[in-house]
């Protein structure tokens, strides 16, 4: 079991590592010369050379990633260009007030889609699964700016229930933070939704059909007991994997999300860094979200194979 | 066995009608079955796919699918009728009176759950606490004969072995002391050998329990060994029924009689006479069949057949036969022609394909598995090697490593007609690789289900031979016509065809190179029975016409003996018995071969003594010392066996074992069946 | 000689010696369905099928007929007349540059519906080249280019693309080439599951049997067994892509004003919300919700029909 664990870590430092890459090299074919795109095409070019001397951007690809990497492990991810500060001072926060907003996303989207999948699946082909499978699928369908814009419409404008930005004013308490938070997060639960809804219903329509659900119901258990002890432990498993999945499509919303509802997060933080071409920003910032959905992968994975049988213990012949 | 007794009979359908509806029209499966199960009797339902046998299981316990419904007819169990009662009496039915043993026993338990959880919960449902349930869970355990109940009851499904899962599914059936048990083909998918314990093993507990079985199965064999009556059902219809034996011996159906005939009994081989085969096909799920439902393939049909349906006539003691000419069921003319195929005539050519010392090992993380080990035999041209033995024996890698698809370990000797093979058939040429080919197990699998007929066999040609153009037309056509494909089929898709259809078409495209030798892995394992006799006479005519060697493998032994020359006998990757088929199936023989001969249920009556294997077969990743078949051999020495692994010698000219016995002893020794415990073995693992 | 009574001759018996064996096809061909065509009834009869491409050809038809169906030109401004309610002259009233706004939303299907299909093509065809050579191949090449599809997936496609295409400079191709990247891993790994499945069946072993060349067995023999979940990806995929790229044309960096996109007019736009102008969002927020809930109808229809390939 540990060999196992000790496996997937390896194989998601090796994930990892390649995203370092990738992204290094992405990164770096933006600013082309970089001290000449902030000092302008009129500059000098031994002005230019110096600044690009300074900045240390003009040593060999090789060597500028490793300085990259060795100082993000450390903590030290350079110093903004747009900023003039320090990386990590800007995507600290930045990464705490995401977190935030992911949280009562998930904390909304994640019970109440498993158990409309659930749902649906037991009702499967009546009125109600139709009405929470396809309102499900149009739901994601819809891009977060789209819903933000209808919500804001309706919630904040017509019935002037929310406020139109996310940022609480500063020392409000937490149900405060919590109302400025509920708009942007609902964004993101009608988005994620229908997805992991799906699955859970299809996991539970398979663990329906499955031949042990009948060898249960013949033994004479009543149906709430088969569903209870025999159908769901099997059909939540594969949600699991789900979840985490769902997690890169909720940081990915955060971007626009954050940018609509002027929240200071990690979306907005890299949008702006965009706009600027600022790439030691844009590095980290992107690094970061990799690594939160690798580890969210990671433990998936981890707690799939703890929680199934199957893995866990392995066959025996 | 007990005769039906004056009281409530455990089980009585009465004219059951049962419908599925597909795509929007129901679609009849049952239509009018009667029967009735006595108490403590047991009745087979037979039939091969679409009958509707396994319907008729489900129906018994009101567990249909939700596209199905019971038409009309009644279902009485226990004298209560169970389609008057409500969800809760059907639910009480369930835990107390009837209860059900699966096909596929690892997949009807609960993966998530542990054995003695589940076990324990039929005693729960009956009202047992959590205590109480436990313990008797470890003892009907113990009851079915499981050794080590404790470690058993923590372990999860997929840790045991099919055989081992059946046990347990077997002891939740029982645990309520229902009156009747209901065997959906139980034993479809276990070795013969684990086979042959189960069945035992559910014997012994209905005398014990006596509890009445209804046993379904296509497998008559098994039903002349279990059952006191049986029930023939054809299309959802009762054709034939009565006692066992008088069936067997007196078939009053031309259906019965037709099926009877297609098996091979009584130690014929294939130079003795064709199988007759039942001419048609079966019909489909709900097809329209108006009049008797058997009419369009009985040789015996007349005008009255097609319009009338014949009632179930009394032709005897208890037996019942649907025919307007059920006098004359045993004249059925044969469909095919009797006469056998030609003995060929050559002898003592050079091998076609000799290997020797062929060894391969798979390495998976931790482990090795010694798939095959020493394996050194020859195929001469135009002979059948019948390849027998159970999961783990290693005739799958044997097969594969002769055609190329696996490559075995170093120093194997693999040669064709002389010459050294390449391990991988990347490395051969054309010649080689026209000269191997294979006929699968299941043609659902082994057709492109994308391609026509044509388009399959046609790049066969195109490969093999280099054909092209209106040549490869011809040959197309010879090849169709010599399996007996009608070309207007040519340009069908598999989905379109019969299993027996397909199957021609995939021996068609195995010739379509003239090979010198087939591998049949299985070849009729996955066709109904009417229809594997066909396929196995048009294997001979194939062989006597060009000459081709089969590698013919299969878990069915009577099959084998028919068509077969020589039979080598695998277990655990290694040759443990080589030799004409006569002197294979006959004393002696190998200890290992006597006991698999034992366990295979006999059609024809003749009773082998049963020699019983303990335990299951050991795992190839860690073979037992010495003779690797000591830890289960009835016939154990002492500790020769476990130290010294015996060398594969010739006992008789052209008869080889791979045994510390000689002849003379085992000849001596096989005259009486082996003692119930054999003399102290050292007692089998049970997996970790 | 075996002697064996039920070997008599018929004698006088009814019917014939040997009966004449009935026509082997078995009913199902009666029916006369091919599975192709089976599956292609199933989706017609499908009601979200249906009710999906009924909306997505009103777009199309938008999309290719814009020019003459909208009742004013979508790039005239008319500065006196900017934000405008709707009204009878303008049924979705005028942005903040006076433009009529239905004309816009109309026109505005044009580039989307050329960008995104596009870009989806060329995710499929480079995800399912990858998916049948890490599928079949397994091993070491497997291994490597999985990690590789591993990393590519941690970025969300709207980050990853935003980077992209920030480093490119922003253009319709780039748009093209870039979704057409990210999505091409995701494609790679359904189908690497469907060609691991489909290569355990016996007539790859036959294939190999005939010394088929690689290519053959990949193209000729794999891929027309998983051309179902291919169909269902690439619609699926398709929807994706659309809320990708409507979503980075609202950032800015997809499609580029002064096209009408629709992202791009809600970006315009959305800070006047609060002002009270809620038609030149709405509308084309209307129009992406609707586009995409349609593709992905359409591709619930169609994963059901081509349940398996």
């Amino acid at each position: 079991m540990a060999r196992f664990i000790a496996k997937r870590v390896a194989l998601g430092l090796v994930t990892l590592w390649l995203l370092s890459v990738m992204i290094f090299l992405l990164a770096q074919v933006l600013p082309g010369d970089v001290a000449r795109r902030i000092l302008g095409p009129f500059a000098d070019q031994s002005a230019v050379d110096a600044l690009n001397e300074e900045l240390g951007t003009d040593r060999s690809l090789i060597t500028q990633y490793l300085d990259w990497i060795g100082g993000f492990v450390t903590g030290d991810m350079g110093e903004s260009l747009a900023f003039r500060r320090p990386v990590e001072d800007v995507l600290g926060p930045a990464l705490v007030n995401s977190a935030k907003l992911a949280l009562v996303a998930f904390i909304i989207v994640v019970p109440l889609a498993i158990l409309g999948g659930v749902y649906a699946a037991l009702k499967e082909a009546r009125p109600a699964d139709r009405l929470i499978s396809v309102g499900g699928l149009s739901a994601t369908a819809i891009p977060e700016f789209v819903w933000a814009v209808v919500l804001i419409l309706v919630f904040a404008l017509t019935l002037d229930l929310l406020p139109v930005t996310a940022q609480a004013p500063p020392g409000a308490g937490f149900f405060t933070e919590l109302k400025y938070l509920l708009l942007p997060a609902l964004c993101l639960v009608f988005v994620l939704f229908g997805y992991i809804a799906r699955m859970a219903r299809a996991g539970t329509i398979e663990s329906l059909d499955a031949d042990y659900t009948r060898t249960a119901i013949i033994k004479g258990l009543p149906r709430r007991a088969v569903i209870r002890r025999h159908v769901l432990r099997n059909s939540l498993l594969p949600t699991i994997a789900v979840v985490a999945t769902q997690l890169g499509y909720l940081i990915g919303g955060l971007v626009v999300i954050e940018v609509i509802f002027n929240y200071n997060g990690i979306g907005q933080a890299l949008y702006d860094a965009l706009q600027a071409k600022d790439f030691p920003l844009i590095q980290s910032a992107v690094l970061i979200v990799g690594i939160v959905y690798l580890v969210a992968t990671l433990l998936a994975d981890i707690a799939y194979s703890v929680l199934n049988p199957r893995v866990r213990l392995g066959a025996a012949e | 066995m007990s005769t039906a007794t004056a009281t409530a009979p455990a089980l009585e359908l009465r004219d059951l009608e049962v419908a599925y509806r597909v795509r929007g029209v129901w679609r009849p499966v049952l239509r009018g079955v009667s029967l009735s199960i006595g108490q403590g009797e047991s009745y087979g339902l037979v039939g091969e796919s679409g009958c509707g046998k396994s319907t008729a299981a489900f129906a018994a316990l009101r567990f249909l699918a939700r596209n199905g419904r019971v038409s009309s007819g009644s279902i009485h169990v226990g004298g209560e009728d169970l389609l008057a009662m409500d969800e809760a009496g059907v639910r009480h039915l369930r835990t107390s009176q009837i209860a059900m043993v699966y096909q596929n026993p690892t997949g009807a338990l609960n993966p998530s759950i542990r054995i003695g959880d589940q076990v324990a919960e039929v005693f729960a449902i009956a009202g047992a606490g959590e205590k109480e349930a436990t313990e008797r869970a470890h003892e009907m355990l113990r009851k079915v004969q499981i050794a080590d109940p404790a470690s058993v009851m923590r372990r999860y499904p997929h840790q045991l072995s099919g055989g081992m899962n059946q046990r347990v599914v077997i002891a939740m059936a029982l645990a309520n002391d229902p009156t009747l048990l209901i065997l959906d083909e139980p034993t479809t998918g276990l070795d013969a050998t684990v086979e042959a314990e189960v069945l035992d093993l559910v014997a012994a507990l209905r005398d014990e329990f006596d509890t009445s079985l209804l046993f379904i199965t296509h497998n008559l064999a098994v039903v002349a060994k279990m059952c006191d009556r049986l029930g023939v059902l054809y299309a959802g219809r009762v054709l034939e029924e009565g006692p066992v034996q008088e069936v067997f011996d007196n078939p009053r159906h031309p259906y019965t009689v037709g099926l009877l005939r297609c098996i091979p009994r009584g130690g014929i081989r294939k130079y003795d006479q064709q199988l007759d085969t039942i001419p048609g096909f079966l019909p489909q799920l709900g097809a329209e069949l108006p009049g008797c439902v058997y009419t369009d393939r009985c040789a015996l049909a007349q005008d009255i057949c097609r319009r009338e349906e014949p009632p179930l006539y009394d032709v005897g003691d208890e037996h019942r036969s649907r025919c307007h000419f059920h006098e004359r069921a045993q004249e059925l003319p044969r469909a095919t022609a009797a006469e056998a195929v030609k003995r060929p005539k050559t002898e003592a050519e050079d091998p076609v394909v000799r290997t020797e010392g062929v060894r391969k090992t798979f390495h998976q993380e931790g482990h090795d598995i010694h798939a095959l080990a020493d394996i050194s035999f020859a195929l001469k041209p135009g002979e059948t090697l019948g390849l027998v033995g159970e999961s783990g024996s290693g005739k799958t890698t044997l097969a594969r490593t002769l055609l190329g698809l696996t490559a075995p370990d170093e120093g194997s000797v693999v040669e064709l007609d002389g010459r050294q093979l390449a391990p991988g058939i990347r490395k051969r040429d054309r010649e080689q690789v026209r000269a191997l080919q294979i006929v699968f197990q299941n043609p659902d699998s082994a057709l492109n289900r994308r391609f026509s007929i044509h388009r399959i066999i046609a790049r066969a040609l195109t490969l093999l031979r280099g054909d092209r153009g209106e040549e490869l037309e011809n040959r197309l056509r010879d090849l169709a016509h010599s399996v007996r494909f009608d070309v207007r089929l040519i340009q069908a898709r598999p989905a379109q065809l019969s299993g027996g259809l397909k199957q021609r078409v995939a021996i068609a495209r195995a010739f379509a190179g003239d090979p010198r030798v087939v591998v049949c892995d299985e070849p009729t394992s996955a066709l109904d029975v009417s229809v594997q006799a066909a396929i196995l006479n048009l294997l001979a005519e194939l062989q006597a016409n060009e000459g081709v060697a089969y590698l013919f493998i299969s878990h069915d032994l009577g099959v084998v003996r028919y068509l077969s020359d020589r039979i080598a006998v695998l277990y655990l990757g290694r040759l443990m018995e080589f030799g004409e088929a006569d002197a294979v199936y006959n004393a002696p023989q190998h200890p290992y071969t006597e006991a698999l001969l034992s366990s295979v249920p006999g059609a024809e009556g003749e009773e082998r003594p049963r020699i019983r294997l303990e335990g299951d077969i050991p795992s190839a990743a860690d073979p037992p010392s010495g003779c690797v078949f000591h830890t289960r051999c009835p016939r154990y020495i002492g500790d020769v066996c476990h130290q010294q692994e015996p060398e594969l010698k010739e006992v008789e000219p052209g008869h080889f074992w791979r045994c510390h016995y000689s002849v003379e002893e085992l000849r001596e020794l096989q005259k009486t069946a082996p003692p119930e415990r054999p003399a102290a073995a050292p007692a089998p693992e049970d997996a970790p | 000689m075996s002697i064996d009574p039920q070997q008599q001759p018929a004698g006088a018996g009814p019917g014939s010696a040997t009966v004449a064996p009935a026509p082997e096809i078995s009913a199902r061909a009666d029916e006369a369905r091919d599975a192709r065509r089976e599956q292609f009834r199933l989706l017609r009869r499908s009601k979200t099928f249906i009710a999906g491409s009924l909306i997505l050809g009103f777009w199309v038809i938008c999309a290719i007929f814009g020019d003459l169906i909208a009742p004013d030109d979508p790039f005239a401004t008319d500065p006196l007349n900017d934000l405008a309610a709707p009204s009878g002259d303008h049924w979705f009233g005028t942005d903040r540059l006076g433009r009529d706004v239905l004309s816009r939303v109309i026109v505005g299907a044009q580039d989307i519906l050329l960008v995104a299909p596009l870009a989806t093509l060329l995710a499929t065809a480079l995800g399912t080249v990858l998916g049948l050579v890490t599928g079949y191949f397994r091993g070491a090449v497997d291994d490597v280019i999985s990690r590789i599809i591993d990393a590519l997936l941690a970025l969300p496609v709207v980050v990853l693309g935003s980077v992209a295409i920030v480093a490119l400079g922003p253009s319709n191709s780039t748009l093209i080439i870039v979704i057409g990247l990210a999505f091409a891993p995701v494609i790679a790994r359904t189908v690497r599951a469907a060609v691991l499945t489909e290569r355990e069946y016996e007539y790859v072993a036959a294939a190999r049997l005939r010394n088929e060349n690689t290519p053959y067995i990949l193209f000729a023999e794999i891929l027309p067994n998983v051309s179902g979940p291919i169909m269902v990806e690439f619609t699926v995929r398709l929807g994706y892509a659309i809320f990708a790229i409507a979503t980075l044309s609202f950032l800015g960096l997809g499609i580029q004003p002064p096209a009408p996109d629709w992202g791009v007019q809600i970006a315009e736009h959305y800070g006047l919300i609060s002002g009270g102008y809620w038609w030149p969002v709405l509308f084309p927020a209307l129009a992406v919700a609707s586009l995409v809930t349609a593709v992905n109808l359409m591709a619930d229809g169609i994963s059901q029909a081509f349940e398996r390939g």
